[in-house]
């Protein structure tokens, strides 16, 4: 059971968070055309905000797949309705270690919690359950969490 | 969670860290129980770290509600139904 019911494509769920730290949309897509070149299916789940500046973004969806609500999509991993190889969880805040957490106990997929923004550190110390951590701080300028993933090269795994 | 709307709830805690949230409901009320992440309360399915405190209070459900830019919420949502199941799982 994983993204999609008809191949055997591994797919990927990406978890956004709030977006009001701006590197995250920029992040997301990267990853998304990272993921996508690698043979990997990218579903991103977040809320209306975050799923609205990835979709406006990218209007003829280049880059984007299927884009869910956050709640549905941790419904139907937790009804076992659905699940994912990989799953990539955008931590900026408390809110979101809980949402990495809630996926490291619902979902098989192998977790990364991809960590940013001013207080970093602080959301990395909170994190204490299975994952790779990716992080770095990163608030306006990509480049520093995008160099920390590069080195973990996620889509290789 | 869209039902969370629809719901006649108090809000208890708001925009609180997850740990605020369990340490209070650990410490305010007597009777609780602990449930794993996703695990269902009325339509809600809960967020946070393992194990998730969920209050009792008479008739009354105490749990936390988690959104991406406003932190946790402790809900109390009256539910006479929802509190006898939760009672039941824990013995």
């Amino acid at each position: 059971m994983t993204g999609e019911s008809t191949t055997s494509q591994k797919s990927a769920l990406l978890v956004l968070g709030c977006p009001q730290v701006p590197v995250q949309t920029s992040i997301a897509l990267y990853l998304i055309n990272r993921l996508k070149k690698a043979g990997i299916l990218p579903v991103v789940a977040g809320n209306k905000a975050a799923n609205t500046l990835l979709v406006v973004a990218d209007t003829d969806r280049h880059y984007l797949g299927e884009v869910m609500d956050l709640d549905r999509a941790v419904a139907l991993i937790s009804d076992k309705k659905r699940d994912f190889d990989l799953c990539f969880v955008f931590i900026h805040n408390d809110a979101g270690v809980s949402y990495a957490a809630t996926m490291g106990a619902i979902s098989k997929a192998k977790l990364y919690a991809l960590v940013y923004g001013e207080h970093y550190d602080d959301q990395v110390k909170k994190i204490d359950f299975s994952c790779t951590t990716i992080a770095a701080k990163a608030v306006h300028n990509p480049l520093p969490l995008k160099k920390a993933l590069d080195e973990v090269k996620p889509w290789d795994a | 969670m869209g039902c969370v709307e629809s719901m006649n709830y108090e809000i208890v805690l708001r925009d609180a860290t997850f740990k605020e949230s369990r340490d209070y409901i650990k410490t305010s009320f007597r009777e609780f129980i602990d449930v794993q992440p996703g695990f269902k309360i009325f339509d809600v399915h809960v967020i946070g770290l393992p194990p998730i405190a969920i209050g009792l209070e008479g008739d009354f459900v105490i749990f936390p509600y988690t959104k991406p830019c406003h932190g946790t919420f402790l809900l109390r949502v009256e539910d006479q139904n929802e509190a006898a199941r939760l009672r039941a799982l824990k013995k």
